[in-house]
C-alpha cells in the first residue's frame, strides 16, 4: 500500500494500466483521491461533492476507462445527483437523466468521482461567481483558477482527480487550464454532445476534457466524442483514434502566429514564454509563420451579444415553477421576480439583461444580427488562415492568474481576460491550451494550439511532441 | 353608419403523429397529467430538441393541401415569454421563415364560392395547460400537452362575416382530415382558434383597429365572439369612441369577449434562432414525394361531383366537407339512386336525423345501403315520400331496414284506386264547403280535400292517385 499514497498523482494513462494489469484495484484510487482531497481541498476548494464509495466499480466492464474515476464541471448532468451549475436557484435540483457524456463514461466503465466548482452558469473567468464561494489556485492559493471551469482545472492541477470535464463556451476550459498548468481542450463545435450540459450559449457551448497530459485528454476525448441523436448540432463525422494519432511527427508542420494576439497588453512573461513555445516548435521540425486574423478585436464585442442573448432565453427555465428554488409570493409575476432575484448572482443577473437587451425588439438588428454578421467574418479569418496553415498558436490568457477580488467589481476588466479564448468558440474550430512556462511569480502560462475543424489529431500530436520536448507538465503545485 | 367587418383567423392545427415534435414521448390524449413527458418537453436543464420528422412530412404535405408554397430551408426561432405552463420559457416556433406560406381555401356560400388566402402555416409546439379546478392554493401544470406538434395556420384579412369564419374553418377541418394530417378534434384541442376582427366603414380600403380574440374553443364560440366583437365595435365607433388594438378573450358563459392585455402590455418576444436546432434545406424531391401522397381533396370531389352527378356547386360542397359524408353519398349512387334525390334526403333528411342524435355520419346505423333502399321503395311507389320521411328515423333508432319497419307497420303506400274512391267519397260527402269552393274554381281547395284522405289514410295513400281520383269524382258530381 505504499505506492497508494501516490495514486492520486497518477495520469489517466497510468491510472488505466494500473487497473487494467490488476496492481491496483479501482477503490484504491478512489480512496487515495479522498484522501488528497482531505488533506487540501480546504485550501483549494474545488469540489462541491462527492461520489459514495459504493458507485465504485468492483470490477472491469472490459472498457477503456474501467474504474477511473472522473471529476465533472457541476453543469453536466448526472442522474439522481444533485447538478446546480453552483448557483443558488438549482439547489436540490437532481437530474432524472445522465448528460451523454456521463452515459458514455459509465459505458467506458468510468465512474463520477465527484461534482466540481465553477462560475455560476459558467458566467465568468475566475471562479469567484460560484454561490458556492470561490475555488483557489492550486500553484498560489491568493490567486483565482481562472473559469469558469476552475474546479475541473484546480483538482486536476492539484492532484485531487486523475483527469475531469469541463466546459468551454469563451475559454472556460483554457483559460483555468492556462493559469492551473494542466491541459484543456475545447473541441470542434458539435465533436461532443451537449446533451445534459446545462445550456449557456448554445451555439458557443462545448464539453471537453482537462488532464495532466496531452495523451491523457486523447484519451478522454475518444470516449466522449461522437454523433449523438438527442443533440441535432452534434456531428456525424467518425471519431478518429486519437492517441494512435499523437506519435506521427510534426516535422513540417506549419504553425502560424497570428500578429493580432500579440499585443500590447499582453505581460511580458506570457510573451516571452511563447516566443520559447515558438522556438521549441522549430527545433521539432516545425515552421513557424506570421498570419492575419483581422477580425481578433471584434470578437469579444460579438461575444458577448450572441453568448448573453443566447443565455438570457436559455436561463427562462429557471423559473421556480418545476425545480430548485421558489420564492413565496402573492402573484404569479412575483412569484417569477422574487425567484429569480433570489437564485441568480450579480454576474447572471447582469448576463440576463444584456442578453434581452439585444433581443428587444428595435435592437435586435443593430446587435444580435449584427454580431451574427460579424462572427461569420470571424469564422472566415480562421477558415482562410488554415489554408495557409496546418495550425495557429496564440496565448491561452494575457496574463498569468490575478488575485481574487482583483476584477470583480469590473466585469470588463475580466472580460477581456477572455480575449484570446473567444474567437474559436464563435468560429466553433477546435483549440487545446497546454502549459508552457510560469511568470516571475511562480504562475502558470499556457498557449493555445487552434486547429481546422475536426482536425484535433493535429491539434494533439503538436501539443504532445511540444509536451514530451518541455518538462512543465511534470512540475507540481506545492500544496 | 354602415359598417363591413374585416376577420383573419389564427387556427391551430394538431399534426396527427405518434410522437411530441421535439421528442419521442406519446401524442395519446387523455393520460394521466404529465405521463407523456420526459426532459425534453419538461423543459429540464440540459435536454435538447431534435425534430421527429413524420412532424415535417405532415406539415409540408397540409401546407400543399391548402396550396401553399414549401420553404427552401427549415428554421426554427425561440420566442420568450414566460407562462407556468411553458416549461423551457421560450417556445420553439417559427419565425419570419415559416415551412408553408402564400396559399388559399375556397369556401363554399350560397352566393357561390369565395377564395380565402393563406399567409403562412408554420410549425411549433404546444405549451402544457394548467389545472386549477379543486386545487384550493394553487395550480398544478400538465405538461402532457407540452411539445405536441402545431401547425399554425394564418389567413389574410379575407373573411367578412361570422359565417365566412365558420364556413373557412369548416373547410381547412375537411382539408386536413382528408390529407390525413390532423383530425381537428376541437375538443380535445387538436384544432384551436384565433380571431382578428376590425369594422370600417363600409367602401373604405383603410383596415380599422383590431382585437385578437383567444380562447375560442368551438366553430360556434368562433362565430359567437366573431359576432359579438363586430356589434361591440360597432357601438364603439357609432357612440363617437374609438377601437382600442388589444388582446381578448371569449368568455363562454358570459357570451362577450373580456380585454386581457392592450398594445402597450403586449409581450416583447425577442424572437432569434433556434440555436439548438440547425437550420437545413427541404429537398424539392421530397416536397414532390409528398405531393404525390396527397389524395383526393374536397375541392376535387366537389368538381367531380358536379362533373359527374350534375349536383349543385353548393350540394356539392356540403357533401365533400366530410370525407365519409361524401364516401356515403357515393356508395347510395352506386347502389341506385339518383345522385340528386340522394344528395336530398343526405342533406335535408339523415344529417338532421343524425345531428338530434349526435352521431356522426360514420356511427350512421343507416348505412349508404339502407338509405338507397329507402329511396327505391319511395320511388317505386311502395310508400309514399312523406312516410319515408316518418320510415327514415326509425330505421335509426330501431336500426331496422326500411323494409323491415314498413312491413312490421302496414305502411305500404295504398294503391288500390278502389280503396282510394272509397275515402275519397266520404271525403267529398263531409266537406260540402270545400266542394263549392273548387266548383267555383278554387283550386286550392283540392289541396284541402287530398289532405283529409291522407289524413284518413294515415298518410299511406299514393298523393298521385288520391289526386286524380278526388278530381274525377268531383268532376262527376258536377
Amino acid at each position: 500500500m505504499a505506492q497508494s499514497t501516490e495514486l492520486h498523482s497518477f495520469t489517466l494513462d497510468e491510472a488505466v494500466q494500473a487497473i487494467k494489469s490488476k496492481k491496483t484495484k479501482p477503490l484504491d484510487f478512489y480512496q487515495a483521491l479522498r484522501k488528497r482531497v482531505d488533506a487540501i481541498d480546504s485550501r483549494v476548494r474545488a469540489y462541491l461533492n462527492f461520489a459514495e464509495p459504493a458507485a465504485v466499480p468492483q470490477s472491469s466492464n472490459g472498457g477503456l476507462l474501467s474504474g477511473i474515476p472522473i471529476s465533472l464541471k457541476d453543469n453536466i448532468s448526472t442522474e439522481g445527483w444533485e447538478t446546480t451549475c453552483a448557483s443558488q436557484i438549482l439547489k436540490g435540483y437532481v437530474p432524472p437523466y445522465d448528460a451523454t457524456v456521463v452515459r458514455k463514461l459509465k459505458e467506458a466503465g468510468a465512474y463520477i468521482f465527484a461534482k466540481c466548482n465553477m462560475d455560476e452558469f459558467a458566467f465568468g473567468s475566475s471562479t469567484e461567481t460560484s454561490a458556492k464561494g470561490p475555488t483557489f489556485n492550486p500553484w498560489n492559493t491568493a490567486y483565482v483558477p481562472g473559469g469558469s471551469s476552475g474546479g475541473s482545472a484546480a483538482c486536476v492541477a492539484a492532484d485531487e482527480a486523475i483527469c475531469a470535464l469541463g466546459s468551454d463556451t469563451g475559454g472556460s476550459i483554457r483559460q483555468p487550464a492556462s493559469l492551473c498548468s494542466v491541459v484543456g481542450l475545447k473541441p470542434t463545435y458539435g465533436r461532443v454532445s451537449r446533451y445534459g450540459l446545462v445550456a449557456f450559449g448554445s451555439s458557443l457551448d462545448q464539453i471537453g476534457p482537462i488532464t495532466k497530459t496531452v495523451k491523457d485528454n486523447a484519451m478522454l476525448l475518444g470516449v466522449i466524442a461522437g454523433h449523438d441523436p438527442r443533440d441535432s448540432t452534434s456531428a456525424s463525422a467518425p471519431v478518429p483514434d486519437y492517441v494512435k494519432e499523437l506519435e506521427r511527427p510534426i516535422k513540417g508542420m506549419k504553425i502560424g502566429w497570428p500578429k493580432e494576439y500579440f499585443i500590447d497588453g499582453i505581460e511580458p512573461s506570457v510573451r516571452h514564454a511563447l516566443q520559447e513555445a515558438a522556438e521549441v516548435f522549430k527545433s521539432l521540425g516545425a515552421s513557424i509563420q506570421e498570419i492575419s486574423l483581422p477580425h481578433t478585436s471584434y470578437a469579444i464585442a460579438v461575444y458577448y451579444v450572441v453568448a448573453t442573448a443566447e443565455a438570457s432565453s436559455n436561463l427562462a427555465m429557471f423559473d421556480g415553477v418545476r425545480f430548485g428554488i421558489r420564492a413565496k409570493a402573492e402573484t404569479l409575476r412575483d412569484v417569477y421576480l422574487e425567484t429569480r432575484d433570489l437564485g441568480f448572482g450579480r454576474e447572471a443577473k447582469r448576463r440576463i439583461l444584456m442578453g434581452t437587451f439585444v433581443l428587444s425588439s428595435g435592437y435586435y438588428d443593430a446587435y444580435y444580427r449584427r454580431a451574427q454578421k460579424v462572427r461569420t467574418l470571424i469564422k472566415d479569418d480562421f477558415v482562410q488562415a488554415f489554408k495557409q496553415v496546418d495550425l495557429i498558436m496564440t496565448p491561452t490568457s494575457p496574463t498569468t492568474a490575478f488575485k481574487l477580488g482583483e476584477k470583480m467589481e469590473d466585469p470588463i476588466q475580466m472580460y477581456l481576460s477572455d480575449i484570446f479564448t473567444i474567437s474559436m468558440n464563435l468560429a466553433g474550430a477546435p483549440v487545446i491550451s497546454i502549459p508552457c512556462g510560469f511568470d516571475p511569480k511562480g504562475l502558470p502560462i499556457g498557449f493555445q494550439l487552434v486547429g481546422n475543424y475536426f482536425d484535433e489529431p493535429k491539434i494533439f500530436r503538436a501539443a504532445h511532441y511540444f509536451e514530451q520536448a518541455t518538462p512543465f507538465h511534470k512540475m507540481k503545485p506545492k500544496i | 353608419m354602415n359598417y363591413e367587418p374585416v376577420i383573419g383567423l389564427e387556427t391551430h392545427v394538431q399534426l396527427l403523429t405518434r410522437c411530441k415534435i421535439f421528442c419521442s414521448c406519446p401524442t395519446s390524449f387523455g393520460e394521466q397529467p404529465n405521463k407523456n413527458t420526459c426532459p425534453v418537453c419538461l423543459g429540464l436543464p440540459g435536454a435538447l430538441p431534435v425534430l421527429n420528422g413524420k412532424v415535417l412530412e405532415l406539415a409540408i404535405k397540409a401546407g400543399l393541401a391548402i396550396d401553399c408554397q414549401i420553404a427552401e430551408r427549415l428554421r426554427f426561432n425561440r420566442k420568450n415569454y414566460f407562462y407556468p405552463d411553458l416549461p423551457k420559457g421560450y417556445q420553439i416556433s417559427q419565425f419570419k421563415h415559416p415551412i408553408c406560406f402564400g396559399g388559399f381555401i375556397d369556401i363554399v356560400l350560397p352566393s357561390g364560392s369565395k377564395r380565402i388566402c393563406i399567409t403562412r402555416a408554420h410549425l411549433e409546439e404546444d405549451a402544457g395547460k394548467l389545472l386549477h379546478e379543486g386545487i384550493p392554493d394553487g395550480s398544478y401544470v400538465d405538461f402532457n400537452r407540452a411539445g405536441v406538434p402545431l401547425l399554425e395556420v394564418v389567413t389574410e384579412p379575407d373573411l367578412r362575416s361570422s359565417s365566412e369564419a365558420y364556413q373557412y374553418l369548416t373547410m381547412l377541418k375537411a382539408v386536413m382530415r382528408y390529407a390525413g394530417v390532423s383530425n381537428c378534434n376541437m375538443e380535445e384541442g387538436s384544432l384551436r382558434c384565433d380571431a382578428n376582427v376590425s369594422i370600417r366603414p363600409s367602401g373604405s380600403e383603410k383596415l380599422g383597429t383590431r382585437a385578437e380574440i383567444k380562447n375560442l374553443n368551438s366553430f360556434r364560440a368562433v362565430q359567437k365572439a366573431i359576432e359579438y366583437e363586430i356589434k361591440r365595435q360597432t357601438e364603439l365607433l357609432d357612440t363617437g369612441k374609438t377601437v382600442a388594438q388589444e388582446t381578448r378573450l371569449w368568455n363562454e358563459s358570459r357570451q362577450v369577449t373580456i380585454a386581457m392585455r392592450s398594445k402597450e402590455e403586449a409581450h416583447d418576444y425577442r424572437y432569434f434562432p433556434e440555436p439548438d436546432l440547425v437550420p437545413f434545406t427541404v429537398s424539392r424531391e421530397e416536397v414532390e414525394r409528398i405531393r404525390k401522397m396527397l389524395p383526393e381533396l374536397p375541392r376535387d370531389l366537389s368538381d367531380r361531383f358536379q362533373k359527374q352527378y350534375g349536383l349543385t356547386a353548393y350540394d356539392a360542397g356540403v357533401l365533400v366537407q366530410e370525407q365519409r359524408l361524401a364516401h356515403f353519398f357515393e356508395e347510395a349512387v352506386k347502389c341506385g339512386t339518383q345522385p340528386k334525390s340522394a344528395s336530398n334526403w343526405i342533406q335535408s333528411e339523415l344529417l338532421g336525423i343524425l345531428n338530434e342524435r349526435k352521431l356522426s355520419i360514420e356511427k350512421s346505423p343507416v348505412s349508404a345501403k339502407d338509405l338507397a333502399e329507402l329511396i327505391a321503395l319511395i320511388e317505386k311507389g311502395t310508400i309514399s315520400g312523406k312516410i319515408g320521411k316518418e320510415v327514415l328515423p326509425r330505421m335509426v333508432d330501431e336500426q331496422k331496414t326500411a323494409r323491415q319497419i314498413i312491413e312490421s307497420s302496414g305502411l305500404t303506400q295504398i294503391t288500390d284506386e278502389a280503396a282510394i274512391g272509397k275515402v275519397a267519397l266520404k271525403a267529398i260527402q263531409a266537406n260540402p264547403k270545400s266542394v263549392e269552393a273548387f266548383k267555383s274554381g278554387k283550386e286550392t281547395a283540392l289541396g284541402y280535400l287530398v289532405g283529409q284522405v291522407m289524413k284518413e289514410t294515415q298518410g299511406r295513400a299514393n298523393p298521385q292517385l288520391v289526386n286524380k281520383i278526388l278530381k274525377e269524382k268531383l268532376e262527376q258530381t258536377i
